[in-house]
């Protein structure tokens, strides 16, 4: 194998496998130390920074880091129940605790720079391109049909997971920033906005169309069924306060899981959800589920829907088709009847949550934005459409996605449109902020908490649910409380603080190979990786990870570390008796709109 | 110096012995040696070792003097049995307790001020009587915990750390052992563990006095240019005789050599040890030829190492003295004091 290039950043930003999993690329570990240091302000701005909402993404996001967490891997074989750190709810405990940052947000410039920009749709996405070009002096303007800011994390997600008083403060601290947010607008017609001449156009309008079920019995029962997004939204909204005794939710995904929890809440006693699919291939995240069980909501699963039963007009049940799956040699995967007789459940009512699409009846398609089945053409790099001073995200642009990935369209297309403002080449990315800073102060002294806890995960307290399944504004989760944040933020194992290796410096004493609790160091003859991954010390087996090779040293050899189970404990470091190995903090932070966006003057080529 | 302790956790991979055991079992408390310390090699090395022939911890006794290397025995087989001497006197203490308790495995660990300078007649005498043990010296050529002075194994010619020339010729632990009668004789380096290893468990493997000597670099003292026991030294000088493959046990051998590559040792308990040949014509059977060979080595200034010398019928210190089965320390009073009948038969058997 060839020397590991450390100089490219991409490098080391994968073994920090919570911020490479981001798709803000929030420096996960820093913040964790900063909560755990009781900085609770600091590890807020850090977050805000990145991924603009952390006290709604704290509660609610799809948490992509979590599955990545080294935690869960090294925990294998070691613990009971492999878990990773409970990254997305300590993101909550920085909200909880911070101090008023408020002093801390980018102020208002006095000097707008003239440029217009109106962003179409006010949900995360939107909101990160007006938080990200407000304080630059761009006029931005946020154009929603419902008359209160936020898009889905107002309208979809229930208030007993997300309190009204965290949307409107972090909601507030963009609209403050000198956005004009013009609530209760549908845009109707691109053609007319474009004529408003503005400079960009941002389109975040998200994926606001549920799915149908065109089954029999649809049309004559349609008093009792709703759509799930469309009736969540009418809940937050207050027209809806009840629901039926007896309700069926169909669908397997986050939504579904909402439309339960809030049925039950609503007068829901009997709430079942039933899924097409099995219970493990349901698209809703396992706490999620975890949640709607606990609330005595039975998941069943393999049912596919067939009729509405209904009499005199009114829905009385519906009846399901029980299935199977099989996979073909492809493994791709088949639902096919069991032959069993079809399954009748009774109920009030059905919400339907099997999908959302996204809708553009108000984009015209003879103004140069081109569209592929249904969805517009965007660049995935740029979020530029092909009229270039449109741009999209979110939803809006790749289909239902979830907030964090909103907010990363937002920031990428706000840096875009800086660029294209500023006359410059968008596909041109600007690199990320990278520091490497060594962290040792002693013989045995590092700027982390080096030792690693032995805790299992830690989970976030309930309110008791009498209380909770009575008042649907009651947050079910109470949070965790400073003490048990310490603890769950001192299982996080800092692999943003690298084990950086100096081939001149090693005398191969093989000190570090025999302090390695994990057995990643190899002092080895050098191979193709495919045959070195299998005879190192312990076989490197996930390829996902990478293998850190140095140079040949003195005796020929070559030091290969698997970054795969490094606990980044720097017992390495500490065994080292020549410097060679050191333990350096990776700080990645990605380029946001602004000057250091554009190519420097004078290189731009 | 370490003052975290290991993690317990380990790689998700990490195998489980016959014993149901994973290596780390067998580790012991965290080393508190200078970092990069050779002994702390050694010591990965001897718990590599014990995992890998299953031995039960509680069947291990690790004895030591008084050094660097006298403190390691607390850094593996946390969970087996230890006794830490006096300066130089593990071999009676060793012996003593072998002579109780021959059912236990007997590893001594010991030094080159604790083996060759304060306690070298102790050593000699231990290795003349056979007694069934693992001795292992952690050879660095220098006193470390007093910073840095020769040793008496230092090497006549070497340079300390300040400059000085040694001008005192060393004691040769390894001649020594060979003319003392020890049954197993080996030399090895801390920084090659795939030599270190087989040996260690070959050397458990012996029944009778197995003898280790290995230069273990002092990071700290002794790892300077000038120096005849630094890593670069130990590397470039090192010319290994054989490879120890495997100990296969009493099983079949079924690994294909061309003949001539291999020498297969079969012990007197039916033990097999197999040695992929490095120099052409080197026997480690034959004592008198191996130590010429070694002196004509040493004066030309290469360091042997490998197994140097293994006597196949190798008998113990309880051969030797005709005592029973049976551990003495298991002995009850019927057996120990056969009564006065007994007494005036054996009396009269005298006379």
């Amino acid at each position: 194998m060839k020397p590991t290039d450390t100089k490219n950043p991409e490098y080391f930003h994968r073994v920090v496998d919570c911020q490479w999993a981001c798709p803000a690329h929030t420096p996960v570990p820093e913040y964790i130390r900063l909560i755990a240091a009781g900085r609770y302000g600091d590890a807020y701005m850090v977050n805000w920074e990145s991924n603009v909402f952390p006290g709604i993404l704290g509660r609610t996001c799809d948490r992509p880091c979590e599955p990545a967490c080294r935690r869960g891997r090294v925990e294998e074989r070691n613990a009971e129940k492999p878990e990773p750190v409970a990254i997305c709810r300590l993101k909550r405990v920085a909200a909880d605790y911070k101090e008023d940052i408020r002093a801390r947000l980018p102020k208002v410039p006095k000097q707008k720079n003239g440029r217009r920009v109106a962003c179409v749709g006010a949900g995360p996405a939107s909101l990160t391109v007006a938080r990200d070009l407000a304080p630059l002096g761009y006029s931005v303007t946020v154009f929603d049909r419902d008359p209160r800011a936020g898009g889905m994390i107002w309208s979809q997600i229930p208030r007993f997971r997300l309190p009204l008083e965290v949307i409107d403060e972090e909601v507030g601290y963009i609209l403050n920033l000198g956005v004009e947010f013009k609530g209760g607008v549908t845009i109707e017609s691109m053609k007319r906005l474009l004529a408003e001449n503005y400079d960009a156009i941002f389109v975040g309008s998200g994926a606001p169309r549920g799915r149908d079920l065109d089954i029999p019995g649809r049309q004559e029962a349609a008093a009792n069924i709703r759509i799930g997004i469309d009736w969540l939204s009418s809940v937050s909204f207050g027209h809806t306060t009840k629901i039926g005794r007896r309700v069926i939710v169909l669908g397997g995904g986050n939504t579904a899981m909402d439309c339960c929890r809030t049925s039950r809440r609503l007068g829901g006693e009997d709430v079942k959800v039933i899924v097409r699919s099995g219970f493990e291939e349901m698209k809703a995240s396992p706490w999620e589920k975890e949640d709607a069980m606990h609330e005595g909501i039975p998941i069943l699963n393999y049912l596919v829907p067939k009729t509405f039963e209904h009499k005199n007009g009114k829905l009385t049940g519906m009846t399901f088709e029980k299935v199977k799956a099989t996979y073909d040699a492809k493994g791709k995967r088949r639902l096919v009847p069991t032959g069993e007789p079809d399954q009748h459940f009774e109920c009030d009512d059905v919400l339907i949550a099997v999908g959302q699409e996204n809708a553009f009846p108000w984009i015209e398609r003879d103004i140069g934005i081109e569209f592929d089945q249904g969805m517009p053409v965007v660049d995935k790099l740029t979020m530029q459409s092909t009229l270039p001073k449109v741009f999209f995200g979110g939803d809006a642009a790749f289909g239902p996605k979830n907030i964090i990935w909103a907010v990363a369209h937002g920031h990428d297309a706000a840096v875009s449109i800086d660029k294209f403002l500023n006359g410059e080449d968008v596909r041109s990315r600007p690199a990320p902020g990278v520091s490497l800073v060594s962290q040792k102060m002693g013989i045995h002294e590092w700027r982390y908490n080096n030792e690693i806890s032995g805790d299992a995960r830690y989970a976030v307290p309930w309110r008791d649910q009498k209380m909770t399944l009575k008042d649907i504004r009651v947050e079910v989760e109470l949070g965790f409380d400073a003490k048990t944040a310490l603890a769950e933020a001192q299982r996080c194992l800092n692999c943003d603080v690298q084990t950086v290796f100096t081939g001149k410096l090693c005398i191969e004493c093989d000190a570090c190979v025999d302090i390695c609790p994990m057995d990643c160091i190899t002092f080895a003859k050098n191979g193709e990786e495919a045959e070195l991954r299998k005879r190192l010390n312990a076989p490197a087996l996930n390829l996902t990870q990478s293998l850190y090779v140095s140079d040949a040293l003195k005796t020929g050899r070559i030091m290969a570390k698997d970054e795969d189970v490094c606990l980044h404990c720097g017992l390495c470091a500490e065994r080292c008796p020549t410097g060679a190995w050191d333990m350096q903090k990776f700080l990645l932070e990605m380029t946001h709109a602004g000057p250091a966006c554009r190519t420097p003057k004078g290189k731009a080529a | 110096m370490t003052y975290l302790a290991k993690p317990k956790l380990h790689h998700p991979t990490l195998a489980k012995n016959k014993l149901g055991y994973i290596r780390r079992d067998y580790e012991g408390a965290v080393s508190t040696l200078c970092a990069g310390c050779g002994h702390d090699s050694i010591s990965a090395a001897i718990v590599q070792a014990c995992w890998e022939l299953d031995i039960e911890p509680h069947r291990v006794a690790k004895l030591s003097g008084i050094g660097c290397s006298s403190k390691t025995p607390t850094y593996f087989l946390g969970n087996s049995h230890g006794f830490n001497s006096v300066h130089g006197r593990m071999p009676s203490v060793l012996t003593g307790a072998n002579l109780a308790n021959r059912d236990l495995i007997y590893l001594g660990v010991s030094g080159d001020g604790d083996s060759a300078s304060i306690g070298l007649g102790q050593f000699a005498h231990c290795l003349r009587r056979g007694v069934n043990m693992v001795y292992i010296v952690e050879n660095n050529g220098v006193y470390g915990l007093t910073k840095g002075q020769f040793s008496a194994t230092a090497d006549r010619g070497s340079k300390s750390k300040r400059g000085v020339v040694n001008t005192d010729e060393p004691v040769d632990m390894i001649g020594l052992a060979l003319m003392l009668g020890a049954t197993f004789v080996a030399r090895s380096f801390s920084g090659d563990k795939s030599q270190l290893v087989p040996l260690i468990k070959a050397a458990i493997a012996h029944k009778g006095a197995a003898f280790l000597d290995v230069i273990s670099p002092c990071v700290a003292f002794n790892n300077h240019p000038g120096s005849t026991k630094s890593y670069d030294y130990v590397r470039e000088h090192n010319e290994a005789v054989n490879r120890l493959d495997v100990i296969e046990g009493r099983d079949q051998i079924t690994a294909d050599y061309a003949p001539g590559e291999v020498t297969d040792v079969t012990q007197h308990d039916g033990t097999v040890i197999r040695l992929r040949k490095l120099a052409v014509d080197y026997d480690p059977t034959d004592r008198v030829k191996a130590m010429g060979y070694l002196q004509e080595r040493a004066a030309a200034g290469e360091l042997v190492t490998g197994l140097l010398y293994v006597h196949p019928e190798a008998a113990d210190l309880h051969e030797h003295l005709g005592t029973v089965e049976t551990p003495l320390n298991q002995l009850g009073g019927r057996e120990l004091c056969p009564g006065s009948v007994m007494l005036e038969r054996i009396n009269a058997s005298l006379r």
